[in-house]
């Protein structure tokens, strides 16, 4: 298979994928019956001719299949309309809020990819011993805690007893910082606690993924080979083991990219963290409808994006895939 | 051990997952029924916020109610509806699943483009506006969980149906005439049904997490108590700061041990009936 077909193979499902997101978008937000948007114009004390005016403004007057036209018109050249809290464009509270989300869950993805591998490849290797027990219990206790009641626990424990880190938010309010040193150090501080749970709950999935894909790896054969060609244990686990069982791992992180998103929304809405996640939470309660469309599709694309970036990993890691 | 039972013989992670289970269901059952006090309306003054005590094991919320009664009855709640919504997900999977395996070409193409672009969006987001568009009432909210979490089901069953497919028997009953919804019903789905049933257990178990989030953003039925709902309560009210973890800690304990339980028994099945595992 050459690496330009399978690379083919790839983006077109994910355009699909994109598309389908937004036609959901569309069919939730704008086409049900009691859509949000049609609610907007639904003040009793509005004159019908003002109605009339808002209807048209926002395109509620136009037939349906022209609204899913002009929605994708407008995605694509990046109005995404205007928040109805904030009264600023949508597309610039996303993305500022995004940037966020990505500084919070970026260290924590590559922190609990490590760490949750190293687990979950001594759990598969060491099968019936007390390491395996332990870390395959730790694993699934971790992968089976609700978020949002670790940072719960972590706030409390953390936060309000020890006074060790603050308990919420991205950085101090109201506070100005003499060099950028210790504008770092606070942004740090803030960000401890949320990325620790996250990390956490994430490397449970990961781990228990990685023990399986190495269980399934060290019963082949050629690690059986391998053993009889007198090298050592660790020898093997390090270079066979490691290397094969990597594979399914790549993948099956792809398709869990919605977990790290799941995780993302909970930890940013405990901890009080301005980033996209919980600017879905917020855009709920406030009814900010447009943002809650807009939050939804940003985080939908991250997802397609990131997948993409796995089945690229997958390609170059897989030697098979190339020729 | 005997009868079905025999299954977890040698499996000590599928043991220790049942007896948590049954043990949950124990509790689901007798605190829906009777509690040790009231958990609706609220209770004195003077019981706001107390620590354990002898007479409340777990304390008191904010309103005076004892937190010990709360969790019992709020059991029941949150494993029904991870029952019903797991059910809905593993029935549509495997609809979806099946007849994607089973037929090739358009038709099949089709719903395995459709099964992965459901695997790819994330869930929780659209579950978090679906139930704020619909309304917050336990319908609502299972429907919601159902219809979100089919995909992964799909997957299975229709790699599953993609294997018997090829079996002597299916194509033997085939030549003879048979009609594709005799082969799908007969003999393809008893094939398929066994990893259905182990991976029905681990979706019932995402399916209560997922529940327990959504009554914590606050989008479930807030007149009903589950322990997603009483984590909502905590949080919105103040317990972390009032540092009252007797709160905070019993529901949340729960919530991991019922969904640690399915995810043993779940995985324990898998290892028991997935006829590719090889036996390690």
């Amino acid at each position: 298979m050459v690496l330009r077909e399978y690379l083919q193979r790839r983006v077109v499902p994910a355009l699909v994928t994109l598309f389908v997101v937004m036609t959901l978008n569309f069919l939730l937000f704008h086409a049900m019956p009691g859509n949000p948007f049609t609610l907007l114009i639904r003040d009793p004390r509005m004159p019908p001719e003002m109605r009339a005016k808002l209807a048209h403004a926002y395109g509620l007057d136009a037939p349906l299949p022209l609204q899913f036209l002009l929605y994708f018109q407008n995605a694509f050249t990046g109005n995404l309309g205007i928040s109805l809290v904030y009264k600023i464009p949508v597309t610039a509270l996303v993305s500022e809020r995004l940037i966020n989300t990505l500084i919070l869950v970026t260290p924590a993805t590559i922190l609990s990819i490590l760490i949750g591998t190293a687990i979950g490849l001594l759990s598969g290797w060491k099968r019936g011993g007390k390491r395996e027990v332990s870390a395959l219990l730790f694993s699934l206790v971790a992968y089976s805690l609700p978020v949002f009641w670790l940072g719960m626990i972590f706030i409390m424990f953390f936060a309000v007893t020890m006074r060790s880190f603050p308990t919420s938010g991205i950085l101090t309010y109201g506070l100005t910082y003499p060099n950028f040193l210790s504008y770092l150090s606070d942004l740090a501080a803030h960000l401890v606690l949320p990325t620790s749970v996250l990390t956490l709950v994430l490397l449970g999935q990961y781990a228990l993924i990685m023990r399986s894909s190495a269980v399934d790896v060290l019963s082949q054969d050629y690690v059986l080979t391998a053993k009889a060609k007198g090298f050592s244990e660790s020898r093997i686990v390090r270079t066979t083991v490691l290397r094969n069982a990597l594979l399914p791992l790549i993948t099956l992180i792809g398709l869990n990219l919605g977990l790290i998103v799941a995780g993302a929304i909970q930890t940013e809405t405990v901890f009080s963290y301005p980033g996209v996640g919980r600017l879905v939470y917020e855009s709920v309660v406030t009814r900010d409808y447009p943002v809650l469309e807009g939050a939804f599709l940003a985080i939908s694309v991250s997802v397609i994006v990131a997948n993409l970036i796995t089945d690229l990993l997958y390609a170059y890691f897989d030697p098979r895939v190339r020729y | 051990m005997a009868g079905p039972w025999r299954v977890f013989r040698d499996n000590t992670l599928g043991k220790v997952g049942l007896v948590i289970l049954v043990g949950f269901a124990i509790m689901a059952l007798v605190g829906n029924f009777a509690t040790p006090y009231r958990t609706t309306g609220v209770g004195s003054l003077e019981e706001i916020l107390q620590p354990p005590s002898l007479s409340h094991p777990f304390g008191t919320d904010d309103v005076g109610l004892d937190v010990l009664s709360q969790v019992l009855k709020g059991a029941g709640l949150s494993l029904l509806i991870g029952l019903f919504a797991g059910a809905i997900s593993v029935t549509i999977g495997a609809l979806v699943g099946l007849l994607s395996g089973y037929y090739g070409g358009m038709r099949g193409t089709i719903l395995v483009r459709f099964t992965d672009v459901f695997l790819i969006i994330p869930g929780l987001p659209l579950i978090i506006i679906m139930a704020a568009l619909l309304g917050a009432n336990i319908w609502n909210v299972i429907f919601v969980i159902g219809i979100v979490g089919w995909a992964g089901t799909a997957r299975i069953a229709r790699s599953q149906t993609l294997v018997i497919r090829e079996l002597p028997y299916v194509l033997r009953a085939r030549s003879l005439g048979a009609s594709d919804r005799h082969i799908i019903v007969r003999h393809v789905l008893p094939g398929v049904l066994p990893l259905l049933f182990a991976n029905a257990v681990l979706v019932i178990g995402t399916a209560i997490l997922s529940e327990a989030t959504i009554s914590f953003l606050g989008l479930g039925d807030p007149t009903q108590l589950s322990w997603g709902t009483m984590l909502n309560f905590a949080f919105s009210r103040g317990a972390l700061f009032a540092g009252a973890y007797w709160y905070v800690i019993p529901p949340g304990v729960c919530i991991a041990l019922v969904v640690m339980g399915f995810t043993c028994v779940g995985y324990a099945l898998d290892e028991i009936l997935n006829p590719r595992l090889r036996k390690r």
